[in-house]
C-alpha cells in the first residue's frame, strides 16, 4: 500500500441531545476543527466523503443535509452509508487511486431525533424477522448469551468493561457519560434484555467527526506529524442471525488479519500500544479483542479482570471511554480513529497512554457486528 | 500496490419491469450478479470486494448492504455501501473505480438495484429533501424537474414539442434494448396528449417506476486484459453534488453537469466534445433534460439544444447518439439507473451492445443524476489511457 | 404440486417519528415569521449573497453567516410548476389535494429562491417574473405553514 496518513481530526462533543444543532451545524464544527488541526483551509481539500445513514437521519438522501457545511459545493464528493470507519476506507482509496491528494471524511448522526428501536428494527428482514419486533439491543442480547455460554465469560466480567470505560471517560471532556461505577452498580442497573443491564449498553447519542487523509506528498504540508495508515481492511459476515455463529466474529478476524498483515504485525498484543474498538455493549469489547487476536479465545474476561486492558495495563483498550460512554452511531468508528490519532500524536490530554506509537481503531456495521473495519495506525 | 488503471470487464442486468413480485430484493440482485459474472467468465470467488447501493427508503430496509449478502455474494467479503439518491448508480461506479485504482482490490463487483414497486416512490423521494424547508410543497422528482423546464422554456423559447421529440427518440431506442422496461414507440402527439403531471411535464415525458438491478465488474490493469479481450477503460470520473436546498438551484441550467464535464474534458484534453465523444448514456429522467443538459455538457451552445435534437443528430445513426439503450425514460430502477448508464456505455465500448450498438465507439460518457440537481460523470474509453 | 403463489408481505402503516432540529438560524427565521410576519435571510460576508432560507454556512464561500437581513415580503416567481397528479404526501399519509401551484419565490433582496405554494386561481397569471406576496396565517406557530401561500399581485 502506498503511504497515506491521517493529518487532521476534529469532532464535536458527544451528547445525548444537541437540540440546537442541525446535522449541518455539527458538520461545520467538526470539519473546521479538522482543517484547523491540519493547518489547512478548504482549498487544500481535494475531495470529500461524507458518511451518514438515511434511516437514522429521517431523510432519504441523508448526505444532502451536510453538503454545503462540509465544503462539498464545488468539489468531487461521495457518501458512504455505514459506520464512519468504512467511510474513511473509501476516502483512503480515493487518495490511493491517485485521483486526489487529500480526502476530507466526515461521519454524523443524531440519535436524539428518532426512536432508536424503530430505526434498528428496520435493519431486520421485512419478510421473516421484522414482525418479531426486535431491535439492536435484543439482537445483541442474543449474541451476548451465545458468547457467554460458549466462552464462560461472566456477567461480572461484562460489568467490569462498563466500569473501566465509564471511568476512562472521566478523563475525556468530549465524552457524554463519565461515571465512577462499581461492578455491583452495573449488575444492579435495570435489566434491559437478558443478560444486558442498562449499564452494559451504550446510549444513543449525537455527534459528528471529521478526519483528513492525505498521500505522502500532501502529508508533508500539515501542521502536526502525520499518523501513517499501515493497514486497513473490512469484511462482512452473513446476515440472518440464524446463519451465523453469533458467539464468534469471523468477519472481524478476517479483517483484522488482513490489516495486521498489511502492517507487518504478527503479534498484535505485543506490537500494538492502544486500541479503540466498537464497544456498543460490554460483551462486545471482550468478543472483539479475542476475534482480532489480541488474546486467546475466551480469555478476554480474565485478562480484563487482571487489569491488562486498563489505562495503565499492558494493552489499554478504549482509554477515551469508548461507545459505552457515548454512542453516536455512524460517527462512532471514525471517532475511534480520531482518538487513536490523538493518542499516537501525544495529543490525548488526560486520556493519554504514555509512549503510544502504534494503535488499532475499529468500527462495526449492521446487526450484532455483522461487518467490521479495522485500521492499524502508526506514528 | 499503487495506482492502477481500471477497466470494466463484465456487466449484467435484470430484464427490468414495473413489478417483479416473483423475486425478493436479494434474488433480484442475484440475477444481475450472476449475469455479470457469466459475462466476465468469473466466479464469485474471484471477487475481492463488493460495492452496493440503493435508496434505502424505497425498500424500507436499514443497513441494506448487510441485509443483501445472500444476493450479492458478499458473505465473508468486504462490502461497502454508497448511496447518494438518484446518483447512487454512478456514485457506485465511481466508487468501484477508486477501490480498484487504489490497488487495494483487484476485481470489484459493483451492484445497483431498486425494487420501486415495494413502496411509494414519490413519498420516498420527497423525504430526501429538507424536512423543515423543502418538503411542504415538493412533490417528488417531477416537481423540481418541471420547475427546471419552466425556467429553461421561459429563457430560450423551447416548447413542449421539443421535449416530446426527446421522448420519441428514447422510446424508439429502447425497442433495441431487451433489458428496457418500456419497449413501445411513442409519437409526439401521444406524448402531448398524455396526462399532464406538472406543467409542462406529461406522463410520457417522464421515467416510469421500475424494479431492476445492474452489476458491473471492474478489474485492475494487472488482470483486465486476461479477463476480456475488450475491456472498457475508465478514463476519468468527476462529479458535483452542488446544492443543499432546492431554492439554491440555478434553475434552467444544470450547473453540476457543466462543472463536472469541464473537469473531465480538462483532465483528458477534450476540446470539442461534440466531435470527440462517440456516444452518451445520459441519466435523463425527463424529456426536457435531453435538450438542456446537452448544452451544459458543451455539446451545443446555449439555446441550441432543441435544434440539435430535431436534426436527428442524437438518434441512432446520427452524429452523436444519446441513450441508445432508451435511457431513463424507458426504464428507471432508481438505485440501479446510474449504474445501468455505466454498463450501457461499457457495452458500447466493448462492442457488446447488440442491436443498440453504435459503430466505432472510442470514447463514451455515462452520467448519473439525482438529489438537488446533482451529477456524476464517467468517461469510458476503448484504448488503455496513458495516465 | 400446487401452483406457486407470489406472496407479498405488507408492512402496514410504518411510521418513524422524528424531531428535526432547526438550528439557530432557521429558528430565528421562524420566530420573526411567527411574531412579526417578517422574512429574514442571512448575508454572506464574503460574496454578499443573501440566502433564504437562512442558514449558517455560505456553500460557495465556506464561510459562516451571522448577519440577518430582512427581505421581501414581496417578490417574484423565479420558477414554478402546477402539480396535477395525485400522490400521497409522506408527511401526512394522505393524498395531496391537486392541482396546486409549486413556486420558487425570489423575495425582494434575496439571491436564492424560497419554495412555497402559489395561488393558481388564475393560471394564466402564473408566470416566471410575476410579482407575488405572501398570505400569512392568522394563527402562526413558527413553521413554514405560517405562510399559507403566495398570491400574484400583478
Amino acid at each position: 500500500m502506498d503511504k497515506a496518513a491521517i493529518i487532521g481530526v476534529g469532532m464535536t462533543a458527544v451528547e445525548a441531545n444537541k437540540a440546537t444543532d442541525t446535522f449541518a451545524d455539527m458538520a461545520w464544527e467538526a470539519v473546521n476543527k479538522a482543517l484547523e488541526d491540519a493547518g489547512m483551509t478548504l482549498n487544500d481539500i481535494d475531495n470529500i466523503v461524507t458518511t451518514s445513514n438515511d434511516f437514522w437521519d429521517g431523510r432519504t438522501i441523508s448526505c444532502m443535509a451536510v453538503s454545503d457545511a462540509s465544503g462539498a459545493r464545488s468539489k468531487n464528493v461521495s457518501c458512504v452509508e455505514g459506520d464512519g470507519a468504512f467511510g474513511a476506507f473509501y476516502g483512503l482509496t480515493r487518495v490511493l487511486s491517485g485521483s486526489y491528494g487529500t480526502t476530507l471524511v466526515t461521519a454524523h448522526s443524531k440519535g436524539s431525533e428518532s426512536i432508536s428501536s424503530l430505526i434498528t428494527n428496520a435493519a431486520f428482514d421485512p419478510i421473516y424477522d421484522r414482525a418479531l419486533g426486535m431491535d439492536i439491543i435484543t439482537a445483541c442480547a442474543l449474541q451476548a448469551n451465545a458468547y457467554m455460554s460458549r466462552t464462560g465469560t461472566t456477567a461480572e466480567q461484562l460489568a467490569r468493561v462498563s466500569v473501566k470505560n465509564h471511568g476512562n471517560a472521566c478523563q475525556n471532556p468530549l465524552a457524554q457519560l463519565p461515571m465512577t461505577l462499581t461492578v455491583n452498580d452495573v449488575l444492579d442497573s435495570e435489566m434491559i434484555a437478558d443478560p444486558l443491564h442498562k449499564l452494559d449498553c451504550s446510549p444513543v447519542s449525537d455527534a459528528c467527526c471529521a478526519v483528513i487523509i492525505a498521500n505522502e506528498e500532501r502529508a508533508a504540508g500539515c501542521r502536526e506529524a502525520p499518523v501513517w495508515i499501515k493497514g486497513a481492511a473490512f469484511c462482512s459476515d452473513a446476515f440472518f442471525l440464524g446463519d451465523r455463529d453469533l458467539s464468534r466474529a469471523p468477519a472481524l478476524t478476517q479483517a483484522a488479519k488482513k490489516a495486521f498483515d498489511m502492517a507487518g504485525i504478527e503479534r498484535p498484543a505485543d506490537d500494538i500500544d492502544v486500541v479503540e474498538l466498537y464497544d456498543a455493549f460490554t460483551y462486545q469489547e471482550l468478543m472483539w479483542l479475542e476475534a482480532m487476536g489480541f488474546c486467546e479465545d475466551a480469555q478476554a474476561g480474565k485478562k480484563l479482570e487482571n487489569g491488562e486492558f486498563d489505562r495503565n495495563g499492558t494493552l489499554p483498550v478504549n482509554p477515551s471511554g469508548g461507545l459505552l460512554s457515548g454512542h453516536p452511531v455512524i460517527a462512532a468508528g471514525l471517532i475511534r480513529m480520531a482518538e487513536i490519532v490523538k493518542q499516537l500524536r501525544g495529543d490525548a490530554g488526560a486520556c493519554q497512554i504514555a509512549g503510544a506509537r502504534r494503535g488499532v481503531a475499529h468500527g462495526a456495521n449492521g446487526l450484532c457486528g455483522q461487518s467490521h473495519c479495522v485500521w492499524v495506525l502508526e506514528k | 500496490m499503487g495506482k492502477k488503471r481500471v477497466a470494466i470487464v463484465g456487466t449484467g442486468q435484470t430484464y427490468h419491469k414495473s413489478h417483479r413480485p416473483d423475486v425478493n430484493g436479494q434474488e433480484l440482485i442475484n440475477e444481475a450478479v450472476q449475469r455479470a459474472l457469466t459475462d466476465a467468465e468469473l466466479t464469485i470467488g474471484d471477487i475481492d470486494a463488493i460495492v452496493i447501493g440503493n435508496m434505502d427508503h424505497f425498500e424500507g430496509i436499514n443497513y441494506v448492504d448487510c441485509w443483501s449478502v445472500d444476493g450479492s455474494g458478499g458473505t465473508m467479503k468486504p462490502i461497502i455501501k454508497l448511496t447518494t439518491g438518484g446518483t447512487t448508480g454512478s456514485t457506485l461506479a465511481i466508487g468501484g473505480y477508486h477501490m480498484v485504482a487504489s490497488g487495494m482490490f483487484e476485481k470489484v463487483l459493483i451492484i445497483g438495484w431498486e425494487k420501486n414497486s415495494e413502496s411509494d416512490t414519490t413519498g420516498a423521494i420527497t423525504t430526501a429533501f429538507d424536512p423543515i424547508w423543502d418538503r411542504l410543497v415538493f412533490a417528488g422528482a417531477i416537481s423540481g424537474l418541471a420547475a427546471e423546464a419552466q425556467a429553461y422554456m421561459a429563457k430560450y423559447g423551447a416548447t413542449e414539442i421539443d421535449g416530446a421529440r426527446v421522448s420519441v427518440r428514447d422510446r424508439k431506442h429502447a425497442c433495441n434494448n431487451p433489458h428496457a422496461q418500456l419497449r413501445k414507440e411513442v409519437t409526439i402527439e401521444e406524448v402531448l396528449e398524455s396526462p399532464m403531471l406538472a406543467d409542462p411535464i406529461h406522463l410520457l415525458d417522464v421515467c416510469p417506476r421500475t424494479d431492476g438491478a445492474c452489476a458491473v465488474i471492474m478489474a485492475s490493469e494487472d488482470v483486465a486484459e486476461t479477463i476480456t479481450g475488450t475491456p472498457d477503460w475508465i478514463w476519468a470520473t468527476a462529479n458535483r453534488h452542488k446544492y443543499t436546498y432546492l431554492g439554491d438551484v440555478n434553475w434552467g441550467e444544470l450547473d453540476s453537469i457543466a462543472e463536472a464535464s469541464r473537469e473531465i474534458y480538462a483532465k483528458v484534453g477534450i476540446r470539442e466534445p461534440r466531435k470527440e465523444i462517440d456516444v452518451i448514456e445520459l441519466y435523463q429522467p425527463y424529456s426536457f433534460a435531453g435538450i438542456i443538459w446537452i448544452e451544459d455538457l458543451g455539446i451545443v451552445p446555449r439555446g441550441k439544444g432543441a435544434e440539435y435534437i430535431h436534426s436527428g443528430a442524437t438518434d441512432m445513426g446520427g452524429e452523436l447518439p444519446v441513450n441508445p439503450s432508451g435511457g431513463v425514460i424507458a426504464c428507471n430502477p432508481i438505485g440501479a439507473t446510474g449504474l445501468i448508464r455505466c454498463a450501457e456505455a461499457a457495452l458500447q465500448v466493448m462492442g457488446k451492445a447488440g442491436d443498440r450498438q453504435v459503430p466505432d465507439v472510442n470514447l463514451a460518457i455515462s452520467t448519473g443524476f439525482g438529489g438537488c440537481m446533482w451529477t456524476d460523470i464517467l468517461l469510458h474509453g476503448k484504448e488503455k489511457p496513458d495516465f | 404440486m400446487a401452483e406457486m403463489e407470489h406472496i407479498i408481505i405488507e408492512s402496514g402503516e410504518a411510521s418513524q417519528p422524528f424531531n428535526y432540529a432547526v438550528g439557530l438560524h432557521g429558528s430565528k427565521f421562524f420566530q420573526e415569521l411567527r411574531d412579526n410576519r417578517r422574512i429574514l435571510g442571512t448575508k454572506c460576508p464574503a460574496c454578499g449573497k443573501v440566502f433564504v432560507p437562512p442558514r449558517r454556512v455560505c456553500g460557495e464561500c465556506f464561510v459562516e453567516m451571522n448577519e440577518f437581513v430582512e427581505v421581501g415580503p414581496g417578490g417574484t416567481i423565479g420558477t414554478f410548476t402546477i402539480l396535477r397528479y395525485a400522490f400521497i404526501d409522506p408527511e401526512t399519509g394522505e393524498q395531496k389535494p391537486v392541482p396546486y401551484g409549486y413556486g420558487f419565490i425570489r423575495f425582494d433582496g434575496a439571491d436564492t429562491l424560497f419554495q412555497h405554494y402559489i395561488d393558481i386561481d388564475d393560471e394564466a397569471k402564473v408566470k416566471i417574473g410575476a410579482r407575488v406576496e405572501p398570505v400569512f396565517s392568522e394563527e402562526r406557530k413558527g413553521t413554514i405553514k405560517d405562510i399559507l401561500y403566495f398570491r400574484i399581485t400583478d
